[in-house]
């Protein structure tokens, strides 16, 4: 297990290069100059730009650009935010909590929903229950979450004023009031993230169900006696769960597109809205780090989904 | 079984149904897929909207950037029936102009996706060895790298060279299609290849080889005509896919230009207005929804139609 682990360890390795490639090779393909300002200020005369250039090494061939930057990236050193006058990590590692957490409830909250509703679907296909539960999962995963987003604070924010639709970093309350306001301001981020996972799931779930309950080992195991309980949930959703924990591996890049557009609307301070502000301010080193943080961060989840897979599956070797 | 050729699948049909007469594969296809309720549903909901956009700006001959701030922020009424924005500009007009648009990217960036996919999937397929190796190397790189992020870089660092060189709507349009179509081939790259290493080991195929057919005859004329059933549905959901990037990269404001008023757009410009104007969100949300509903439904009909499989 360690062994394999190890293993699956170094091929990121590859992977995260094959990564900071295309990712250097589109700066590198765009026009435009870091130095642009300077060029356009009248005060700064030609010999001072020219040594800035040189300074930084922007006149060097692609190959060798390449390669400072990676080496740069190593170390640790991500450069310096031009707006924020921070290093761009110590910004990253600010924000990166929250989004993982926002990310997480709502990855849990989307099992949550998928898995009861899937599974219960599936053992009882095209009755009532199965055609409401399969419509809505249908309606879910057509809603784009900016719609979904914009409706949960017309309905909720404005129309009952239940809850707060921005999401603040600075709470000053403490102990339960705390938890309290945290809970009422990160509810609608993350149902609006999970229950679209969730209805994506369900889909899977269901399909995947439908699919094993209809093996004969089903069979054996019902006429041996088990209560309908111990097989469905011992002996077929054990075995549906494989090709679900593949699809979901599958979505994760997508699940990123989700947690950019819920932290905008609800403007949770993670690294999505980080992003986008970044983006409006021109923050080239920040928006190169998030992009790469995001897919390394596709990596890290695939990594996970690969050893639950294994775990539900004996029949991989871990070798 | 979706790789049967027409003639399999009739006959495998044949002993069953020998009351009816044969029909063409497309008649087949059709009779099948209305069969599936909802994917009829999506396809007539589909049809009205591409209608809608196509001859409503000839019928309804509002501009879409008349000012007029007697009206601005009224909800739906006679004159405007779906209501006015800040500017008090029609916004029915505007969900008509910016429909357009909504659905070209979708259909420019599914071909774009169609066809890097079809060629990438039935090279390697094809070929097999090192190439095979390499492509598919390729393509699991894309499949890690998250869309919205890379998009969103993109936009950025090539978005002002592009307007320079195209002008603000050629340049935009081309760069979206362009980057959402450059992200989505990987899918269907990997089912053409899937369907060619099954498919070039068919006795059709043998045959022609045989015959004398050249590789790229092989390819073209016997084989991708049996890899196409999954590719359409593949292509379906692409256009769904392709919509809703490009409402999201316009919601986010990083998309089109406001004179150009795509769906996402609207409702970008609408969102900081959502309690005195809910109309202004609504309407161009309930678009977007309704076209990627329609286009998932048609896409679920037409994988029950076009697998032989499915007895239906």
């Amino acid at each position: 297990m360690s062994k394999y682990l190890l293993r699956r360890l170094l091929i990121l390795i590859p992977a995260l290069f094959g990564i900071s490639l295309v990712l250097f090779t589109i700066l590198a393909l765009a026009p435009g100059d870091p130095f642009e300002e300077l060029a356009t200020n009248p005060n700064v005369p030609p010999e001072v730009r020219a040594n800035l250039r040189a300074q930084f090494g922007l006149d060097d061939p692609i190959a060798v650009r390449y390669v400072r930057w990676v080496t740069a990236m190593l170390k640790g050193d991500w450069g310096f935010s031009f707006v924020s006058r921070v290093n761009v990590s110590t910004l990253i590692m600010q924000r990166l909590p929250t989004t993982l957490f926002v990310l997480g409830t709502a990855q849990l909250l989307g099992l949550i929903v998928a898995l009861p509703i899937g599974i219960y679907s599936a053992v009882r296909p095209y009755s009532i229950f199965d055609q409401i539960a399969t419509t809505f999962a249908f309606v879910g995963f057509s809603l784009p979450t900016f719609f979904t987003g914009l409706l949960f604070i017309l309905f909720f924010s404005i129309h009952l004023d239940w809850l707060p639709f921005i999401y603040r970093a600075d709470l000053t309350s403490s102990g339960w009031r705390w938890a309290w306001e945290m809970a009422r301001q990160a509810i609608m981020p993350i149902a609006v993230l999970g229950l679209a996972q969730g209805a994506a799931m369900t889909r899977f779930v269901r399909s995947a169900v439908l699919e094993v309950v209809r093996l004969d080992y089903v069979n054996t195991a019902r006429s041996k006696g088990l209560s309908e309980k111990v097989t469905i949930l011992k002996h077929v959703v054990r075995n549906a769960l494989i090709p679900v924990v593949t699809l979901v591996a599958l979505q994760i890049p997508g699940i990123f597109t989700g947690a950019v557009i819920t932290e905008q609307i609800f403007r949770v301070p993670g690294i999505g809205s980080l992003l986008i502000s970044a983006i409006l301010s021109n923050d080239t080193p920040v928006i190169m780090s998030i992009t790469f943080v995001f897919s390394a961060l596709v990596l890290i989840f695939n990594l996970v989904a690969d050893l639950v897979y294994g775990w539900l599956d004996p029949r991989i070797a871990y070798r | 079984m979706a790789n049967a050729t027409a003639s399999e699948v009739v006959l495998e049909r044949a002993p069953a149904q020998a009351h009816r007469p044969p029909e063409s594969l497309v008649a087949e296809s059709w009779r099948r897929f209305r069969k599936h309720r909802l994917a009829t549903f999506g396809a007539a909901t589909l049809a009205i909207m591409v209608f809608a956009v196509l001859l409503g700006p000839l019928i309804y001959r509002v501009p879409i950037n008349e000012i007029d701030f007697k009206a601005k922020l009224k909800g739906p009424s006679w004159a405007h029936p779906m209501g006015t924005d800040d500017l008090g500009q029609d916004i029915l007009a505007r969900m008509l102009y910016g429909g357009r648009i909504s659905l070209a990217v979708g259909v420019a960036a599914m071909l774009i996706a169609l066809t890097v996919g079809t060629a990438v999937g039935a090279l390697s397929g094809h070929a097999g060895g090192v190439i095979d190796h390499t492509l598919m190397r390729i393509t699991d790189l894309f499949l890690a790298l998250p869309p919205l992020p890379l998009l969103l870089l993109i936009v950025y660092l090539f978005r002002d060279v592009l307007k320079k060189a195209l002008g603000p709507e050629a340049g935009i349009f081309i760069m979206i299609v362009v980057v959402i179509g450059g992200l989505r081939w990987m899918p269907v790259a990997r089912l053409v290849r899937a369907q060619f290493l099954s498919l070039r080991e068919k006795e059709f195929v043998e045959a022609a080889r045989s015959l004398g057919a050249k590789p790229l005859r092989q390819m073209i004329r016997h084989i991708l005509p049996n890899a196409l059933g999954p590719v359409i549905v593949a292509g379906t959901l692409d256009v769904a896919a392709a919509i809703l990037a490009e409402s999201t990269l316009s919601f986010l404001g990083l998309g089109f230009p406001p004179d150009i008023p795509t769906w996402g757009r609207i409702l970008y410009d609408a969102k900081d207005n959502l309690d005195f104007a809910p109309h202004w969100a609504i309407f161009p949300g309930t678009a977007i929804f309704l076209t990627v509903l329609s286009i998932n439904y048609l896409g679920d009909g037409l994988r029950d139609a076009l697998d032989p499989r499915k007895v239906l």
